[in-house]
């Protein structure tokens, strides 16, 4: 794809050059060499080498702050996704973060002959069925367990609350034993090779598995299914659900009653699932409606909400750190002693900085932080 | 069919086990030509990807060998590198990879038979493993 087709594709030739995106971009605010206005703009004069070599390319979050600000409907997001595709190929990957292994295990899990052992942390505690119509998409939980150890963030424990509440509802959910990686990350590194193989085998695996509805605990394989897997000509045919979601509608159907928790929440809005697919709401009924449980929103909540400083772990650096001290201190502000979120990915984020404060040794805010699949379980206990 | 020959990547830590692999070649011992080295200033700064990448590159078994605890000339790096040992091989684990394919071993300089010994056994072992599950990414085949 020449930087001609992606001008075409996204429609960037409609920027008034307003600078709201500039204006409102969280990267921005901190990194003055960060600036959606001069991408475009250099993208528009035809200085291809300016927009792909230029390092602040991987530091965009993604995050469709702007996009919703642009009066003219530019979509910055999927202009940084293709430019980045076109500066993978010539060999610029961006810094990658974690050491670059979560990119290479994505790749690794290309291959066909591998048979994963992702279910092993499975027990009897966890009913699952192979004859479901319900499949629970596990994601990469299972990886980020041993990762991400050092900052006590253990991923597998938002798959397994979101378990037992299906089981506490009377599902007993369908686990694929060699699911691949969504390819969210890949997809937007620019490594649409790698995105487009992940995506095939896992279309494959969910025909063969004839389920009628999926559910995610993580926005971003939501979203990866819900919008790039139909973009790119993947269709998984049945129906896709955030937990939070599924929860909403059964708050409002069936009545589902939750027992008392007392204490006193803030929530996150994931980008993935707020802005990019509009989810707000259902998380927002969940906690209204668990008993106790007191909802008070940042000072920048739901459209306005502030991302957690990395999307597809690629140039995490100070910029992303004071980002995450900003969205901290916002929420301690709040006087909650939790923060809610619904992304995995957010909470790694957030615990990270809590537990490094940089080299700054600036003092972090610290909170609690919980996914809500954890809260709805406990309100679901015994 | 020629028999299986298996590639094996070797990081080894400039002090000890690089130059226990250079008294090998000195003393002339013989050991399979299997082995590619990879000569880091200190097994503790091998982090988990440069082991994803041998893999994916199409490795079928990784070496990671270093100073022993009390040889480093970095006071600590051995702790480090076991430390990120433990992770990856959860992590490679979950990932289907046989747990046979990967060795962490503690060469020190004067032990030129010791790492000609370790190559040895290790090339058999991958013998009766046959090719690792990721070396069909393996996109040019590297000059041996």
């Amino acid at each position: 794809m020449s930087l001609e087709d992606i001008i075409q594709e996204t429609k960037t030739y409609y920027c008034l050059e307003c600078g709201k995106c500039t204006s409102v971009c969280p990267v921005a605010k901190y990194d003055p060499a960060f600036s959606p206005r001069m991408m475009i703009e250099n993208a528009l004069l035809g200085f291809e080498n300016d927009l792909i070599f230029n390092r602040e390319l991987f530091s965009c979050l993604t995050c469709y702050t702007c996009q919703q600000r642009c009066p003219s409907d530019v979509d910055f997001p999927v202009f940084i996704r293709k430019a980045r595709a076109m500066a993978q190929d010539n060999g610029q990957h961006g810094i990658c973060a974690h050491s670059g292994q979560l990119q290479s295990l994505a790749r690794l899990m290309t291959s066909l002959d591998i048979k994963q052992r992702r279910l092993e942390w499975l027990s009897d505690e966890y009913r699952t069925s192979d004859d479901s119509d319900v499949l629970f998409w596990v994601g990469c939980a299972p990886y980020f367990e041993p990762i991400f150890e050092d900052i006590e963030f253990n991923a597998l424990d938002i798959t397994k609350a979101s378990l037992k509440t299906l089981n506490l509802l009377g599902i007993e959910p369908k686990l694929l034993p060699n699911e691949k990686c969504c390819g969210h990350d890949a997809l937007w590194t620019g490594d649409i090779e790698t995105f487009k193989k992940l995506a095939e085998h896992n279309a494959t695996q969910i025909k063969e598995a004839g389920v009628k509805k999926i559910i995610f605990s993580c926005p971003e394989g939501y979203r990866t299914f819900k919008l790039d897997y139909p973009n790119y000509g993947f269709d998984v045919g049945c129906e896709l659900q955030h937990i939070s979601e599924f929860l909403a509608e059964r708050i409002e159907k069936d009545g589902l009653k939750f027992n008392e928790v007392k204490k006193k929440v803030t929530y996150q809005d994931p980008c993935r699932l707020g802005r990019h697919l509009g989810v707000y709401d259902a998380p927002r009924k969940i906690l209204e409606s668990i008993p106790g449980i007191e909802l008070v929103e940042m000072q920048y909540s739901r459209w306005d909400s502030i991302c957690c400083g990395t999307s597809a772990w690629t140039n995490c650096d100070s910029c992303s750190n004071m980002l995450r001290a900003e969205r901290l201190s916002e929420a301690t502000a709040t006087g909650a002693e939790t923060l809610i979120t619904c992304c995995p990915k957010c909470q790694t984020h957030f615990r990270c900085a809590m537990i490094d404060k940089g080299e700054e040794k600036r003092s972090m805010p610290n909170i609690e932080i919980m996914d809500l699949a954890n809260l709805v379980a406990s309100a679901m206990g015994d | 069919m020629a028999e299986f020959e298996p590639k094996i990547v070797a990081f080894a830590c400039n002090w000890c086990t690089y130059a226990a692999a250079d008294l090998a070649g000195t003393a002339r011992l013989q050991y399979p030509p299997n082995v590619y080295i990879v000569r880091l200033m200190c097994s503790g700064m091998i982090n988990a990807d440069y082991i994803l990448r041998a893999f994916e590159k199409g490795a079928d078994g990784v070496i990671v060998s270093g100073c022993k605890y009390t040889d480093c000339h970095y006071i600590d790096g051995p702790v480090k590198c076991d430390a990120m040992f433990a992770k990856l091989k959860r992590l490679v684990h979950i990932l289907g990879l046989e747990d046979e394919r990967l060795r962490r071993e503690m060469i020190s300089t004067s032990e030129g038979t010791v790492f000609a010994r370790v190559v040895k056994e290790f090339v058999d072992q991958l013998k009766k493993l046959g090719p690792s599950p990721f070396s069909s990414l393996r996109k040019e085949k590297v000059a041996v």
